[in-house]
């Protein structure tokens, strides 16, 4: 390691690679004989959140270490905020690792640091010029965002339960503000209600920094909740990327089994209910919205006639 | 009116700004009119440019009646952290923020009340250094039990197993015997071949003085046989197996591997710990031996090149100055040697709680713990043999 890692300027607004984050081409990655992907290709699109999902076993776990440039392909290029991380020769030909986050399974947390401690490793090795007392105000603020209680800040990992993990890895992912993040299954192992939770932390934090978010799920409720887009992988290929209606028009059997079975349906369900809620509580809160501004009118006009009366 | 014109050409140069990122941020402080004094932050406000100013806006003195963001570049959270703490400091408003800016402010500013620390309280210098030692001691007691407690598993377990000799894993022990045994023959042969070596060199050069080198047989041969095989066999295989069961242990109780082992019912005394421990008993006097046979070799070898005495005379001159009971003494000590550094290793594997750190202590510590118990007891046994009359 030479120094300081290298941080790299953002792509000009507008741009082709300012508009996909991520474009992969032609990837082909296989372990000795048995392939696991071939041609892939996959463009993500900015302040998306693209959920990724597939049966397992077809590689979406190693879609994303390819990505993030942890597996090296046999074949194809993937460009990540602009740069190629199929050049990329070691960790540190890789110069955007500043302007991403990732969060691993298990949360990958370092165990000898506390969460804090954690958070700020990302910023003590970019940011080295960044003060002590900034930075440990910073690793707060980032713990707190991702819904941790302040106690959590001087906890070690070991002290802590998988669903404060997997936040505790959340804020370490957001660290350095990234433009992109990464999510491998982050409701894995929730129960529901912490899953649930999660997934409208993920989408405020999404809506609130302006994230684009590759998020790896098993979870239809995950989909259904807080993804724009989803991709499929099977065949060794995205077979099909676009919105959940988009999807289940398709007649890939792999799709449609997927959406259409049990757990697609009564997540299909719960989502519509979700809907309708909101849309009632909607136009409960627009029709007494209304009907203060007509009270407020009237109000008005009655005050209008009576001055223009004594006028 | 030319406030509002600098406002106007700050806007201006937003668009400018964005494109030149590494643009440094920095601050102003502008005194109004009425002698109130605002906060002007200029530039990007972003995690890679704030590091640059935020020792000297930390000792930036009030009063100051708002902060102004207007002429700011892009915001991130930490500039809007920056912003809001700086708000909070100085009671005052902030001012022109874009929309952006707006949002990012009040996400931070709904969760964090800048009250909390982050560090964990520390005690001070002059009390922690007092309670380090008596955790220290503490800890030594605790150990002396927990060891107690772990020889009474183990004997326990050993109980059950000769009941049920069926449960006895005998694949385990024999990968265990190769594992630390077999494997460890080439390096023990190599060390044992040298040390042979230096005893016989360093012995001709003393021996030399009263002409008496041909003692340098009975000194390579006692010396290997009774001590020098069983205790350097015993150091190595603390260093290359101890070390391993503790590694290998304490991994295991991290991945709860040990724990889905008890719940299947599964002992992990009879699975994990007794075949290792068996194994290390056998195979410590064979080494043992290997060992010291060895080393008779390195200093044969050495006497026929450089003292001039034949390699097999020197060979069957050990059969002569030798006593057979050195050779027990040697075999002894091997089983006894083998169970502590088999034991402290499964012992302080079995004893890792938290995390990667503490495989690594504990894997040191049962190292140190095997070599200085082997040293302590090979000690007693040299003192014990020669009142017995096996000098």
């Amino acid at each position: 390691m030479s120094g300081e890692p290298i941080c790299a300027e953002p792509v000009p607004i507008g741009s082709e690679a300012d508009q996909f984050p991520i474009r992969v081409r032609g990837l082909k990655n296989a372990f000795g004989d048995h392939v696991i992907h071939e041609n892939l290709d996959l463009d993500v699109r900015k302040g998306e959140i693209l959920g990724v999902v597939g049966g397992s076993g077809t590689g979406k776990s190693v879609l994303m270490r390819s990505i993030i440039g942890l597996k090296i392909p046999e074949e194809g290029t993937i460009e990540v905020l602009g740069s190629q991380i199929t050049d990329a020769r070691d960790d540190d030909d890789i110069d955007i690792r500043c302007r991403w986050g990732i969060l691993f399974q298990g949360g990958a947390l370092f165990s000898t640091l506390t969460v804090a401690e954690n958070v700020e490793v990302p910023l003590r090795e970019f940011y080295p010029e960044i003060t002590d007392e900034l930075r440990h105000e910073i690793a707060r603020y980032k713990v707190l965002l991702s819904g941790l209680p302040a106690e959590a800040t001087s906890k070690y990992p070991s002290e802590l339960s998988g669903g404060m993990r997997k936040r505790a890895g959340l804020s370490r992912a957001l660290a350095l503000d990234p433009e992109l993040l990464f999510l491998d299954e982050p409701t894995a192992g929730l129960d529901p209600i912490g899953a649930a939770g999660f997934d409208q932390l993920i989408r405020s934090l999404q809506q609130t920094l302006g994230l684009t978010v590759f998020l790896i799920t098993h979870d239809l409720d995950t989909l259904y909740e807080i993804c724009d887009r989803v991709a499929v992988i099977a065949d060794k290929r995205v077979i099909a990327v676009g919105t959940i209606p988009e999807l289940i028009a398709t007649e890939h059997p792999w799709i449609k089994s997927y959406f259409n079975g049990p757990r697609g349906r009564a997540a299909k369900a719960a989502n519509e209910r979700t809907a309708a809620e909101a849309a009632n509580e909607r136009t409960a809160a627009e029709a007494a919205n209304e009907l203060t501004a007509a009270q407020a009118a009237n109000q008005q006009n009655a005050a209008l006639g009576t001055s223009g009366h004594e006028a | 009116m030319e406030g509002a014109c600098r406002v106007l050409a700050a806007l201006a140069d937003f668009p400018h700004e964005v494109a030149t990122m590494r643009a440094a941020a920095d601050f102003l402080i502008e005194t109004g009119a009425e002698g109130s004094a605002a906060l002007v932050l200029t530039g990007p406000l972003l995690v890679s440019s704030i590091g640059a100013i935020d020792r000297r806006l930390r000792a930036v003195d009030g009063p100051i009646s708002a902060i102004d963001l207007s002429r700011a570049g892009r915001v991130d959270t930490v500039g809007a952290w920056t912003a809001w703490s700086l708000s909070q400091r100085f009671g005052a408003p902030i001012t022109g923020a874009s929309a952006e800016a707006d949002r990012l402010i009040a996400a931070i500013s709904a969760v964090d009340d800048n009250t909390s620390p982050v560090e964990r309280p520390r005690l001070p210098v002059l009390l922690r250094v007092p309670e380090h030692v008596g955790l220290v001691v503490a800890g030594l007691g605790q150990g002396m039990l927990l060891v107690l407690g772990f020889l009474g598993q183990v004997i326990l377990a050993s109980g059950t197993l000769l009941r049920h000799p069926g449960r006895f894993r005998l694949r385990a022990l024999v990968h265990q015997m190769e594992l630390m045994g077999v494997n460890a023959l080439a390096i023990i042969a190599l060390m044992s071949f040298l040390v042979g070596i230096v005893i016989a060199q360093q012995g001709a050069v003393q021996l030399r003085q009263f002409g008496a080198e041909i003692y340098t047989v009975n000194l390579v041969g006692r010396l290997s046989l009774r001590e020098l095989g069983i205790l350097m066999t015993a150091i190595m295989v603390a260093g290359r197996s101890g070390s391993a069961f503790a590694a290998q242990l304490g991994t295991m109780k991290l991945t709860e591997e040990i724990d889905a082992m008890r719940t299947i019912g599964v002992s992990p005394i009879e699975a994990l710990v007794i075949p290792r421990l068996l194994a290390t008993m056998l195979m410590m006097p064979l080494l043992g031996i290997y060992s010291a046979s060895i080393g008779i070799i390195g200093g044969a070898a050495l006497s026929a090149l450089t003292l001039g005495i034949p390699f097999f005379t020197f060979l069957s001159r050990i059969q002569e100055v030798v006593p057979l009971h050195d050779v027990w003494v040697g075999l002894i000590k091997g089983p006894v040697f083998g169970l502590i550094v088999a034991t402290s290793g499964c012992f302080q594997g079995l004893q890792v709680e938290s995390d990667a750190e503490e495989v690594g202590t504990r894997t040191t510590a049962a190292v140190v713990m095997a070599i200085f118990m082997v040293i302590v007891l090979d000690a007693f046994f040299a003192v014990f043999f020669s009142e017995i009359g096996w000098g």
